[in-house]
């Protein structure tokens, strides 16, 4: 089993708004062990890019933990109220990818100039402008990008799409995150495009062991990439396992309406989506944020948030129809 | 754009696939009108309208309707959705014509896409991603059109609501007897909702042919890399796609497309002439065309 390098305990996320309180993350817990890459899906609104940013410290969780375990620091850090020299060292392991790369990127500062400051803010010994260059470019040739030289002396827009995101995907790991989060880096990517990036951060992180959050809402790309996929449902996860094994064998009402809409090569009937809509976040719904839409609910359902309840040895899922009678 | 041709029969689905630069959009732009072709002719139930809209006849431009690909910015963020769905009939309505009727038709157009009238009074930028989708789909109806080029109508939408959006078409197209040209990328999708596929890589087709037989099998080096890259979610899936192809470098601008065949700098098949000489579309199996020097000795040239 490896070792646990960020584990998040019931995280709640709640933005005041003019009419109240949204809700957004309600209750997510899981873990992420070292060299292992996780999955997390759902569709718009489902609060998985706002995990994402907690674990960065991008947003601030109204509950919860989050504990990361730290080389650099030497010990668990709490990236929820960490110390601040903690935090000094701590964020330095971990990196994020963001959507859209070319607005990711700062658009009135070369590549150069972006690298080395992210280089500067990981590394904090004062080096040589050189070594932060050759340091560039190195990481530039690993993402597959031809004539590094230029690559650094452009501006963002110079710059294909693909190009802004392997620059991130090398800024990124120049600086040998352990745990490095992904949000939806290839959305904006054509397909063949995003293919080539997959297979990269593939290699990058398996060569290097780093660990990788992978959030999206492409099914196809985590069954990819991902060891273990976990699928989120207003705010919550339903389920949790393997991806192949819960793609073909899905549990929880919403995947499998979920599985059931996504249009597959195999031209298999593309159902009407799922019924109703997603729930208010400033009231939602009390128990499993999932019943007022589901058609298998039972009464217990409306009342209390179902437990996760495991189907195989690795597979587990937030739904009552799977409690075993007693 | 280049030496483009394709024909859309009644009620059938032709998608146009490719990625960013192949010039998709720009078909369905210039099919309704919003641009004018450089060269060749559009004919329209026997009608040449290779001209921009504000030039076709009045008739011409109610049959060919468009729906946007971006419903958020294709809708106007500050007027309310009744005073956009009223803007056809005013665009469209018979000199002198009364425009009182307008009320009823807004409401029988949003009953159409499953919107309860309330909806008339909202302001687009209150709306969700799904309810935005189905009014610029409404808006594309409103003038009764026989054809509607529908440029990737569920990009932007998540997976349950591309479906019910998705279904909803499809009924629209049985019930109002409608031809669709539906502009994509998303192949897995276009295997579920086309008839015929159309496969393009800067400004020219690759490849033409039937749905199930492009699926089964798939001639071009480009069409069969864009299938091997697609990311599928059943083992059943899997199988499907052709042999992993490494797909190689990015589409180069269409300002400086590569000589010969625009494709060869990135195929694994490339020969000599394919450097030197742009290959023809030719007719390898009944009904699936492909432009490539692989199949030229193979297939009936097509003088296109």
């Amino acid at each position: 089993m490896r070792p646990t390098l960020l584990e998040i305990d019931d995280l709640h996320v709640e933005f005041p708004i003019y009419n109240g309180c949204l809700k957004v993350v309600d209750g997510v817990s899981f873990a992420a062990h070292s060299g292992e890459r996780l999955g997390l899906v759902g569709e718009s609104g489902c609060g998985k890019t706002t995990c994402g940013r907690c674990v960065v410290r991008l947003v601030k969780p109204s509950a919860g933990r989050i504990c990361f375990s730290s080389k650099h620091a030497g010990k668990t850090v709490d990236l929820v109220q960490p110390g601040k020299e903690e935090w000094k060292q701590a964020r330095t392991e971990i990196q994020m990818i963001f959507q859209n790369p070319i607005t990711a990127l700062n658009p009135v500062f070369t590549i150069r100039t972006q690298f080395k400051t992210a280089l500067q803010f990981v590394d904090p010994k004062r080096r040589q402008k050189k070594e932060y260059l050759v340091r560039a470019a190195t990481a530039l040739q690993e993402v597959q990008l031809p004539d590094p030289r230029r690559i650094l002396k452009s501006y963002p827009f110079q710059l294909s799409g693909g190009m802004c995101q392997r620059v991130c995907i090398a800024m990124a790991l120049a600086s040998e995150p352990e745990l490095l989060i992904a949000d939806e880096p290839t959305t904006a990517l054509d397909v063949t495009v995003q293919e080539q990036i997959l297979q990269l951060l593939d290699a990058l992180v398996e060569e290097k062991g780093t660990s990788l959050i992978y959030i999206t809402h492409n099914l196809g790309v985590i069954r990819e990439i991902a060891h273990r996929v976990h699928i989120m449902y207003a705010g919550t996860i339903v389920e949790s396992g393997p991806p192949r094994e819960l793609f073909s064998n899905p549990l929880h009402p919403y995947t499998q309406g979920l599985m059931n809409a996504v249009p597959k090569l195999t031209a298999d009937v593309m159902s009407r989506g799922i019924p109703g809509s997603i729930p208010d976040y400033v009231k939602p719904p009390t128990g499993c944020r999932f019943h007022p839409r589901c058609t298998v609910r039972l009464p217990i359902c409306e009342q209390t948030r179902p437990p996760f309840f495991p189907a195989s040895e690795d597979h587990k899922v937030a739904c009552f129809s799977y409690q075993k009678e007693a | 754009m280049d030496r483009v041709s394709f024909s859309v029969e009644s009620r059938e689905t032709v998608s146009i696939v490719g990625e960013s630069g192949s010039g998709k959009s720009t078909i369905g732009y210039t099919v309704v009108g919003i641009y004018a072709p450089t060269a060749g002719e559009i004919y329209f139930e026997g009608q040449n309208v290779a001209v921009p809209v504000t030039k076709r006849p009045k008739s011409i431009k109610r049959d060919l309707q468009i729906v946007f690909q971006d419903p958020h910015s294709s809708l106007n963020p500050r007027l309310p959705i009744g005073k956009i769905l009223q803007r056809p009939f005013k665009v469209h309505a018979a000199r002198g014509k009364n425009k009182k009727g307008c009320g009823q038709r807004v409401i029988e157009l949003l009953e159409q896409v499953e919107l309860s009238p309330d909806y008339a009074d909202k302001i687009s930028s209150t709306l969700s991603g799904g309810e935005k989708a189905r009014v610029a789909i409404a808006r594309a109806l409103a003038t009764k059109p026989k054809l509607v080029v529908l440029d990737e109508p569920t990009a932007s939408l998540d997976v349950s609501i591309q479906a019910k959006i998705i279904a909803m078409l499809y009924e629209f197209q049985q019930e109002l007897h409608l031809s669709y040209c539906c502009i994509s990328h998303d192949l897995s999708l276009m295997r579920n909702v086309a008839n015929r596929i159309i496969i393009m890589y800067l400004g020219k087709i690759c490849e033409s042919s039937e749905t199930e037989e492009f699926f089964k099998n798939p001639l071009h080096p480009y069409s069969q890399m864009l299938l091997s890259s697609i990311p599928v979610v059943l083992d059943e899936e899997e199988k499907m796609k052709p042999q992993k192809i490494q797909a190689s470098g990015e589409i180069p601008s269409p300002v400086n497309v590569p000589a010969g065949c625009s494709f060869h700098p990135r195929c694994v098949h490339t020969m000599d002439i394919c450097r030197r000489d742009d290959p023809v579309m030719g007719e390898v199996e009944t009904s699936h065309f492909v432009r490539c020097h692989l199949y030229s000795q193979q297939g009936t040239e097509v003088v296109r």
